[in-house]
């Protein structure tokens, strides 16, 4: 009998090349996603060296971070922005890599494209150069971050060279509770792991609380798998995946499809799988969490208080703490919930989808967003927005005083200037809240698209379970 | 890629936990199209006031840090962005080691690409390196990768790990690409057996 598989071993086995002696395996890549910012260097490379992109049909580009989210009619202002952008479309071209630009009406956050069109498929395995790849493993795909030296290997050779990585099983069960989302499960897990917890490892979420959500916020979750420090994480396909993915502009499509179902019910964990760490999460005592600090590991449930730097023994732990509350401005022993702030976004790769929105329009409709508090909504795709203005929620959002803005990474990483102005603090659905991540000087707390739109109501950081 | 040899050097130390890329070189310097000139940016926002006068108290402005080529940290280095404008503009900057008890995947990997060392120590090693530093901001460890050792100023040598075919190519100064290119046969071979990819007909690029 052959021993039982976890999932992230049949994929591994799956894609191994060569496993050359004294080197790290040959892992192919079915699928490189690729934008402006990580990639223009991997580009020049291939120049220096002579090479073509050896697979441009496993290859699809968008442009996202440094774009701005004004409407399309206008210029991009910042030269150096325009350039990467303009650079990027010329790579694309001249290599011959499909792609949606930057005025292309299906332009949108990569990792929010790549599931849209059906370009992410259970089974693959996906990279591009940014750490939130982990995204595409909501499909049961092995999908990681990768630097611009590995873009370029990809570009040249569609191989990578790859040790195994560890498994680590999260297993989370229970029914959530009203007000509780996806995203509080991967903030819980982060808190409760780590910022390092993760490291070497590849995720693998399951439960009864897993399978429960929708495709959507399955991607959430692995989205923050890189917060958690694990390059991948991922979840087995089921009738929920396929389900999403059928007749989507890239899937298989007629007796491919059928083939290809078939054996992506392949793929699933043995029975008796067995991995190198497992932690259990119990989903129905989950409340909706918000970080406090500078890492996302520094999380805490919404009705929590701000922990005490004095009580940590280790002294760089203690300094790391101390340095993010007086980075924070925030006091040890007092609750965050009630702390006023100015800026809520909602958007990025991690809260950008159509439930996202719903979720955060349901807050806002017929109310109005406090005066003193900007409200920036921002979909994840060109194709988001459209659903959602044919939905009508681009009038809700308008109408309780947020702005309805075009797709981009926008304020998650504050490169095309949206962002934070020094000292303000923003409750962002993104998944960052790293010093200066939202713009230099800038405080993030991150949560849920729930907890984001409450806030922004009441102008003060509020538990969306409160709001009636 | 140049060839990684033996040095001595004093340490910049900055006893921070999970100190992430946007430290290291904040977003707003990715829109280069270049990997050049990124030695400036480094720990940008903890460098520089916000009119660009050094911040008098940070370590890269002071004494003997400012010429280092090793960096003491705190565990987990390196966390969060897949950038590789972080070893890039480490190394520009003069950094040609990081000590820590822990390094993030991404960041390890892009580094050992870059020639740039990441050496990890236990927690016992690091105090020791913290009290060194304290003791004498000018004392000097030795970083030996052909050895795999590193040895403090007061003469205890330890021994880091480091994946042997990241070390070989450190060592020899050549790059992976040229390794993955000579496995041709290979690739083909399974692609053969692989077929398939994106049918962009229809989908109206």
């Amino acid at each position: 009998m052959t021993k039982p598989r976890n999932i992230i071993e049949k994929l591994w086995d799956a894609h191994v090349v060569a496993e050359p002696a004294g080197a790290p395996s040959l892992l192919y890549i079915d699928l490189h996603l690729v934008h402006e910012v990580t990639s223009p260097q991997a580009f020049e490379g291939l120049r220096q060296r002579g090479l073509k992109v050896r697979r441009p049909d496993k290859t699809f580009g968008t442009c996202d971070h440094s774009t701005p989210t004004t409407p399309r009619d206008l210029p991009i202002v910042d030269p150096i922005a325009r350039a990467q952008v303009e650079q990027f479309e010329k790579n694309c071209t001249e290599f011959g890599i499909p792609h949606f630009g930057f005025l292309n009406k299906r332009q949108g956050i990569v990792h929010v494209i790549g599931p849209e069109y059906g370009l992410t498929h259970p089974g693959m395995t996906v990279v591009c150069g940014d750490s939130h790849t982990a995204t595409h493993g909501a499909f049961g795909a092995l999908a990681f971050g990768i630097g611009t030296s590995q873009v370029e290997h990809v570009l040249a050779t569609q191989t990578l060279l790859q040790r195994k990585s560890k498994s680590f099983a999260v297993r989370v069960n229970g029914a959530l509770r009203p007000g509780v989302t996806a995203k509080d499960i991967i903030l819980a897990l982060i808190a409760r792991i780590g910022v390092g917890g993760g490291t070497e490892c590849v995720f693998e979420f399951t439960g009864s609380t897993i399978r429960a959500l929708t495709m959507e916020e399955r991607m959430t979750v692995c989205n923050m798998s890189i917060e958690g420090g694990a390059r991948a994480g991922l979840i087995a396909p089921d009738d929920v995946t396929y389900e999403f993915l059928k007749g989507r502009a890239f899937a298989p499509q007629g007796a491919a499809w059928d083939a290809a179902v078939a054996r992506w019910k392949e793929l699933p964990s043995d029975e008796g799988a067995t991995y190198d760490k497992e932690i259990a999460i119990d989903g129905a005592a989950l409340e909706p969490m918000i970080t406090f600090g500078t890492n996302p590991g520094m999380g805490m449930a919404i009705s929590g208080v701000v922990p005490d730097p004095a009580a940590v023994s280790d002294s760089v732990e203690r300094e790391t703490l101390k340095k993010a509350l007086e980075y924070m401005a925030l006091e040890a022993g007092k609750p965050l919930a009630g702390k006023p702030i100015d800026v809520v976004f909602i958007g990025s790769c991690t809260n950008s989808r159509m439930s996202d929105l719903r979720a955060a329009a349901s807050v806002l409709k017929g109310r109005k967003v406090s005066g003193k508090v900007r409200v920036m909504v921002v979909p994840g795709s060109q194709q988001i927005k459209r659903e959602a203005e044919a939905e009508g929620l681009d009038r809700v959002f308008r109408e309780a005083g947020a702005e309805w803005r075009e797709a981009g990474c926008s304020m998650c990483i504050a490169m095309n200037g949206d962002q934070l102005a020094p000292g303000q603090y923003s409750v962002s659905t993104s998944n960052r809240n790293f010093e200066g991540r939202q713009g230099k000087g800038g405080r993030t707390f991150l949560a849920s698209p729930l907890t984001a739109a409450a806030s922004a109501v009441t102008g003060v950081v509020t538990d969306p379970r409160s709001i009636k | 890629m140049e060839r990684f040899t033996a040095f001595e050097s004093a340490m910049a130390v900055l006893p921070v936990d999970n100190i992430d890329t946007d430290q290291i070189i904040p977003a707003r310097f990715l829109k280069t199209i270049s990997k050049e000139g990124l030695g400036d940016q480094l720990f940008y926002d903890w460098r520089y006031e916000a009119d660009g006068s050094p911040k008098g108290d940070f370590v890269l402005n002071s004494g003997a840090a400012r010429s280092a080529q090793v960096l003491l940290a705190g565990d987990n280095f390196g966390c969060g962005s897949s950038r590789e404008h972080a070893p890039w503009a480490l190394t520009q900057y003069g950094f040609r080691a990081v000590i820590s008890t822990s390094f993030a995947d991404i960041f390890k990997g892009n580094s050992l690409k870059n020639s740039l060392l990441p050496v990890v120590v236990s927690r016992e090693i690091h105090a020791k390196l913290l009290q060194q530093a304290a003791g004498d901001p000018q004392s000097k460890v030795r970083v030996d990768l052909e050895r795999q050792t590193l040895t403090l100023a007061d003469g205890t040598e330890c021994r880091f790990a480091v994946d042997e075919f990241s070390k070989t190519c450190m060592l020899e100064g050549v790059d992976e690409l040229g390794y993955l290119l000579k496995h041709e046969a290979e690739i083909a071979a399974y692609e053969a057996a692989h077929a398939g990819g994106l049918d962009t007909v229809g989908v109206g690029l």
